[in-house]
């Protein structure tokens, strides 16, 4: 049976030159980076070539680069770290309401240390008003983290503006870019960021392969405490071979940059187009131009996501509802919900995000086999069925 | 993540569909919680003649369904009352500890139908004593005493427990528990 990958949101494959520059860590370069000797030497010079390369990527310094184990653990860097390093000047932060787990339920933590947070809302794009950020900003505000692009629906924020308002008024600013870095331009200097999240395994490198990159001169608390790794700010000993392969997937992210963007935002153009054709009762969701260009995201009324999700695995298609934590947990996604989006039609999110090995005939073969799935899933949808006597009358 | 009887049942659901001449109709859930059944049965003789179900759901209220409307057809009345969610869940070779809440949703529908047939014959037998239908409001339950809430409420009407959300999973759990009774998780002390 053919197999289509549409899961770049949950983790994009390796690419091929990522496995072949990782594979001599994994087996002779072994050393420690932090040994003196030649072994050591060699996987430490191995570290500092990626560190260059990430931070190439968005165009920061390399000493700006502390790598982290995902971009889970980024975010957590970021907020715990600025929060409580700033603690004395304030404790109040601000958020969008659509931010990852990892933002929201790191916040939770800080609630029980005592910070307070405000949470701007969303337009029914999913789209922050920077306005809306610059009245949330009061004296106590010691921190604004608003991610760069949403996972669930794609879309990308004002970031320039509202780093532009986090700077007149002396706050710092973080972003989550996990979902951006490496599928579009991400500049920290254009940006105007303070800090900034990114994870390899959105841009065809390993799972477990993520950096924080944090401005010169921002004071942050170390997040885990031990050694001298990562100038004392993240201790333990460096996974080499996951860092070797984030720095090449940087390289090549920056290198293929526009090829790849104008390959994969042409057939999710196509596949956005077609599937609202063909399937009746189905709403894009998220931005419909500033949108991720791998990112094509919908509900279709009347079914429930993982219904659909289930149907659509077993004629080989791989895909998400909601983000790939909300698609365990079944709960209406928060993103959707802060849209605006209604309970039941939030509960029939998909999201497909395409990855570089996609193909045209991967857009028809989805395209012949998803119509049949909706009209067998909705014949068997109570929702439907009140649907259409409604209707009637 | 199910076992391949919940698979067979979510592929080849038996039973779906809808009655037009049905004895009685049962409703469960609502698109809120991410689950909805509806159940139609056909009596003959005191026996489950015929059933027909819808479901919006997951693959488990899908297949939750299609092994309840197995299981009621044929049997009398009173045996289709005692088909519970656990007898259910069994049936099935288990369910994900997650998804235990939509076993309750299939077994209650069917009762549901079950209730309104009775209730269409003792209006038939005693026109004048039509109860007023009860209106609906029971979607999710409650994940300590099965209580019916609303979903979007903060507390059990019934139990008074009161919810927040479990951060792994996001249902309600309670405030002072220390364990998601859906997923497992334990709350991390501060």
């Amino acid at each position: 049976m053919r197999r289509i990958y549409l899961d770049h949101i949950a983790g994009t494959p390796l690419h091929t030159d990522v496995v072949e520059a990782m594979l001599p860590y994994l087996k002779e370069k072994f050393g420690n980076p932090q040994s003196l000797h030649s072994f050591g030497q060699q996987a430490l010079e191995a570290i500092e070539d990626a560190r260059n390369k990430v931070a190439q990527l968005i165009n920061a310094e390399s000493s700006e680069i502390f790598y982290a184990s995902s971009g889970s653990e980024a975010n957590n860097f970021a907020l715990k770290g600025f929060a409580l390093a700033q603690r004395n000047k304030g404790k109040h932060i601000v958020l969008s309401s659509v931010e990852h787990q990892s933002i929201l339920n790191a916040a939770k933590f800080l609630e029980k240390l005592g910070f307070t947070f405000s949470h701007i809302p969303v337009d029914k794009f999913g789209m922050i008003d920077p306005e809306d950020v610059q009245k949330a900003i009061s004296k106590e505000t010691i921190l604004v983290s608003i991610m760069l692009a949403n996972g669930e629906v794609g879309t990308i924020e004002p970031l320039a503006e509202i780093a532009e308002i986090c700077r007149s008024r002396d706050v710092l600013l973080h972003t989550d870019a996990v979902d951006a870095v490496g599928n579009i331009p991400v500049d920290v200097k254009a940006l105007g960021v303070d800090a900034l999240s990114l994870a390899g395994n959105q841009f065809y490198g390993p799972k477990g392969s993520a950096a924080l990159f944090i401005k010169k001169g921002r004071r942050i608390l170390p997040f885990i405490d031990g050694g001298i790794q990562e100038g004392g700010r993240r201790a333990g000993t460096e996974d080499v071979p996951s860092i070797v392969g984030l720095g090449k997937a940087a390289e090549l992210a920056l290198l293929n940059m526009e090829s790849r963007m104008g390959r994969i935002m042409a057939l999710r153009d196509t596949l956005i187009m077609r599937l609202l054709e063909s399937i009746e009762h189905t709403v894009l969701t998220g931005h419909p131009e500033m949108r991720l260009p791998h990112h094509a995201s919908f509900c279709v009324e009347f079914v429930e996501g993982e219904s659909m999700l289930l149907n659509l695995d077993m004629k080989g298609i791989a895909l998400s509802s909601g983000s790939s934590c909300t698609s365990r947990a079944l709960k209406a996604s928060h993103v959707l919900l802060a849209m605006g989006i209604d309970h039941a039609l939030a509960q029939s999110s998909l999201v497909f995000s395409l990855i570089d090995s996609t193909a045209p005939e991967d857009i028809v073969y989805l395209l012949e086999v998803f119509p049949p799935i909706i009209e067998r899933l909705r014949k068997m949808s109570p929702l439907y069925t009140q649907y259409l006597e409604e209707k009637k009358k | 993540m199910y076992s391949d009887k919940v698979m067979d049942h979510f592929q080849n659901p038996r039973n779906v569909g809808t009655m037009d001449d049905a004895d009685g109709i049962g409703q469960m859930g609502n698109p809120v919680c991410g689950d909805m059944m509806t159940f139609y049965i056909k009596v003959k003789d005191n026996r489950i003649d015929d059933v027909k179900f819808q479901t919006f759901g997951c693959g488990a209220a899908i297949a939750v369904s299609s092994m309840v409307s197995e299981m009621a057809l044929g049997k009398t009345i009173e045996e289709a009352f005692q088909i519970t969610n656990e007898s259910v869940a069994e049936q099935l070779d288990g369910l994900p500890k997650n998804k235990l809440h939509c076993s309750n949703l299939g077994a209650d529908a069917l009762h549901k139908a079950i209730e309104d047939y009775q209730e269409r014959q003792k209006a038939k037998e005693n026109p004048a004593k039509v109860p007023e239908k009860s209106k609906d409001k029971e979607s999710c339950y409650c994940p300590y005493c099965e209580g019916p809430i609303e979903g979007l409420e903060n507390s059990c009407q019934r139990c008074h427990v009161e919810f927040e959300e479990c951060p792994e999973c996001q249902k309600p759990m309670n405030k002072k528990a220390d364990e998601c009774p859906h997923c497992g998780a334990t709350k991390p002390r501060v």
